[in-house]
């Protein structure tokens, strides 16, 4: 690409001229190519920071904040909200106390040195992992007027550090708390939310939340069918399998959230017609489970041939070879594109503004619709929308990544 | 015998399923006496399209190819621009240059981690919609006029004989291709210097040239003017149109700079260390040796991004965009069977994503490693 590096000397100087002259001007072309793109750079810089700063009207995003987090919740039953956060953070504390003492306690077994860094940097790191979120937060937090959110954020953090803190205490005997407690969670929150209010007035990120994590999980047990399905021995059983996996992934999701809306009811007897929120979960279920039969098709692949040749040899039935050898192991290689699948569910979650639900996006696009705005605000109330799907999506797959690491996927 | 039952009884189930679904549906079109035949294709769309001289009286079925061909429009010129940028991007990536490595990586990790749909939105309402109105446009010396009304470019005009030029294209293409291997016949045969860019480019030029004199050089320019309150000559891109391949380029483009760089990456380090122990320069290093081996890995996972761009263009019913899905949404709007008409869409697109998938893999085995 470039011309042979000659010597300059000592390559570990790291001094601010030598790094320079290493990376930015190493040759006539490499100046050329640093001055024009910083040119671009400071173009760029200059009109981000003026429409953030100067020509950006931010008032939009801080009349309407409640409409882009929680749509039209009613304001009595916030405490529910409230309450949910916080209990899901001491949740997530929990599992990953529960993590973190297993992945020590097996690499003390295995005679490995582990060491104990100071908590200071053990919060660096953590800041360093979620410092998109953070910015997220507290720029929030600058938008609202009163102290409550700011004491529910205190709340929610207090919660995940307890939980964190808890978890790491628990004896080995309640690591199963970290499978039973997400597995029995939905089934306690979701009740207490639509209590107040059924899931088909919900809006806001509340509502793109919803809809990614409960089709997330009600897609995954028909992945798995399908996977096995396009797996299996049996020729009609495989047909099927290949049939439905196809074709779901042969048709744009729009497609599918627009049927949702006006043709899936037609497939239902009238006394058994599911809500407007439930048939696009629906769509979004099926769509998805398509993908996540192939990513675990990937898993099931790269799991070597001796393990179910050995698995057979020792007796096990078909079954067992499946669920306690194969898949076990399956599982564990494709956790990381699972995650990725997730964060496009969690953006294309955005499909059901053609629909007319209040997601973040189709609030961004109705608050523009006020009397005191008009289309001109158009910028500031997308680049906020774009802005909390770019902080979970990045978020996540930077967190997925650190995850593959752990996991040591690909390699041995 | 177990298997046999096992698998009996799964199809069982799905028919009975499958079954029961079209029982469910039969019995609703009854209730609400809405047909399941596709007699409405014939009837008129009642519709019109923006930028074509579709009219109202024309059949559902005419309006369908309307918005077929508009759905090909966008996702033809989506692929195309989107694999130039991404693939500038991706190498940019992986420049010595820190300044243009990271900002490429910007680039990359702000457009990957956001919803298309937004991307799609915004750039129409917050940046073609926002664009001057056509009595205070620039013209920008007729090359380019960015206005509300659409955006009109320079364009080449081909005298009614698009279909000769387009065969003397196909010509010059072959000539060059011919050389090509021609001269690496020679270098086989010989050990002569091919020089084989050289000579396709020649024959190319050539035939291209020769084509056009046979034809009395149809092909011309025409820029785009104002007159009035519209442009005339050039092309014009509705802003919608515009908006949505704006969308999908920039979105796309970040998807396929992370494939070039992974496939760039990927290629043994060795293949560089080698090239360079026989001198090859650095840019004969990229280019012989270690691109197209790049390729081979890239190309499946390219023709992923062209299936998901193909289908992404759908998001055009968010703004309006007349291609298959818009137009079949408003079909149904205009009391179009709004099962009959998605089922033909759903198979319209499997259609486009299988004949995708057949040419992605084609290439794929001209260019997949023959092992022995």
């Amino acid at each position: 690409m470039s011309a042979p590096v000659r010597d300059r000397g000592p390559r570990a100087s790291t001094a601010p001229l030598a790094w320079a002259r290493r990376h930015l001007f190493r040759n006539a072309r490499d100046t050329a190519i640093t001055v024009v793109t910083g040119l671009a750079l400071a173009f760029l810089v200059f009109r981000t920071v003026r429409f953030l700063l100067f020509s950006g009207r931010w008032e939009i995003v801080r009349v309407n904040l409640r409409l882009y987090l929680y749509g039209r919740y009613p304001d009595d039953e916030l405490w529910r909200l409230a309450v949910t956060v916080v209990v899901i953070a001491a949740t997530g504390g929990l599992i990953a106390g529960i993590v973190a003492r297993r992945t020590r306690a097996a690499a003390v077994k295995a005679g490995a040195h582990v060491p104990h860094p100071a908590l200071s940097v053990r919060l660096g790191e953590l800041v360093q992992r979620l410092w998109p979120l953070l910015v997220l937060v507290v720029l929030v937090l600058a938008l609202t007027r009163t102290i409550t959110p700011t004491l529910v954020t205190v709340a929610t953090i207090g919660a995940a550090a307890v939980g964190r803190l808890v978890g790491g205490a628990l004896p080995t005997r309640a690591t199963f708390l970290g499978f039973a407690l997400p597995a029995v969670l939905p089934f306690v929150l979701l009740p207490f939310l639509t209590s107040a209010q059924g899931w088909d007035d919900w809006g806001g990120l509340m509502l793109t939340l919803l809809l990614a994590s409960v089709s997330m999980i009600a897609c995954f047990p028909l992945g798995l069918l399908l996977a096995l399905g396009r797996r299996s021995g049996l020729p009609a059983v495989r047909f099927i399998g290949v049939g439905v996996i196809e074709f779901f992934r042969g048709v744009p999701l729009v497609v599918l959230v627009l049927m949702s809306d006006v043709a899936l009811g037609f497939f239902f007897p009238q006394s058994l017609l599911p809500g407007k929120v439930t048939r696009v979960i629906i769509a979004f279920t099926i769509f998805t489970a398509a993908y996540v039969a192939e990513i675990v098709r990937g898993g099931l692949q790269s799991v070597p041939r001796g393990q179910t040749e050995a698995a057979q040899a020792l007796g096990l039935s078909p079954f067992r070879v499946t669920g306690w050898i194969v898949l076990p192991q399956a599982l564990r290689n494709v956790i990381p594109a699972l995650v990725g699948q997730f964060i496009s569910l969690f953006k294309d979650t955005t499909l059901v503004f053609v629909i007319g639900f209040l997601d973040v996006l189709s609030v961004a696009d109705a608050v523009t619709k006020q009397s005191q705005f008009d289309l001109s605000n158009f910028a500031e109330a997308t680049a906020f929308a774009a802005l909390l799907f770019w902080v979970g999506s990045y978020t996540l797959s930077r967190e997925s990544q650190r995850l593959e690491k752990r996991l040591g996927v690909g390699t041995r | 015998m177990l298997r046999g039952v096992f698998q009996a009884a799964v199809v069982a189930v799905v028919v009975a399923f499958g079954l029961w679904l079209w029982n469910n549906l039969q019995t609703n079109a009854e209730t609400t006496n809405i047909p399941l035949s596709f007699d409405y294709l014939d009837q008129p769309a009642d519709l019109t399209v923006p930028g074509n001289s579709f009219n109202q009286s024309q059949s559902v079925r005419d309006a369908i190819e309307v918005g077929f061909g508009n759905t090909i429009r966008v996702a033809l010129a989506g692929i195309v621009l989107a694999t130039m940028v991404g693939t500038l991007i991706g190498i940019a990536r992986l420049s010595t240059n820190w300044l243009l490595s990271n900002l490429a990586r910007a680039y990359v990790e702000i457009f990957r981690n956001v919803p298309l749909l937004i991307l799609v939105v915004f750039s129409y309402s917050a940046v073609f919609l926002q664009l001057p109105r056509l009595e205070e446009t620039d013209t920008y010396g007729g090359v380019f006029i960015p206005s509300i009304r659409g955006v009109g470019i320079v364009w080449f005009t081909t005298d009614g004989r698009g279909w000769a030029i387009l065969a003397v294209i196909v010509v010059a293409v072959a000539a060059m291709w011919g050389a090509h291997r021609w001269r690496a016949a020679v270098q086989d045969r010989t050990g002569d210097p091919a020089r084989g860019a050289r000579y396709a480019i020649a024959a190319l030029v050539v035939t291209f040239g020769a084509g056009l004199a046979v034809l009395g050089f149809p092909l011309g320019f025409t820029t785009p003017e104002l007159q009035g309150r519209r442009i005339v000559g050039g092309i014009t891109m509705l802003p919608e149109y515009a908006a949505l391949l704006f969308a999908l380029v920039v979105y796309t483009a970040s998807h396929i700079a992370e494939i070039v760089r992974g496939s760039i990456q990927a290629v043994p380090k060795g293949q560089t260390e080698a090239a360079s122990a026989l001198a090859l320069s650095g840019s004969q290093r990229m280019r012989l040796i270690i691109l197209p081996q790049a390729m081979r890995i890239a190309v499946p996972a390219l023709g992923n991004q062209y299936l998901n761009l193909t289908k992404n263009s759908s998001l055009a019913v968010a703004i309006s965009y007349f291609e298959l899905t818009k137009i079949t949404q408003v079909s149904i709007a205009n009391r179009a069977p709004a099962v009959p008409s998605y089922t033909l869409l759903l198979f319209l697109y499997l259609f486009l994503s299988l004949a995708l998938s057949v040419l992605v893999n084609l290439a794929n085995r001209r260019l997949r490693l023959v092992e022995r």
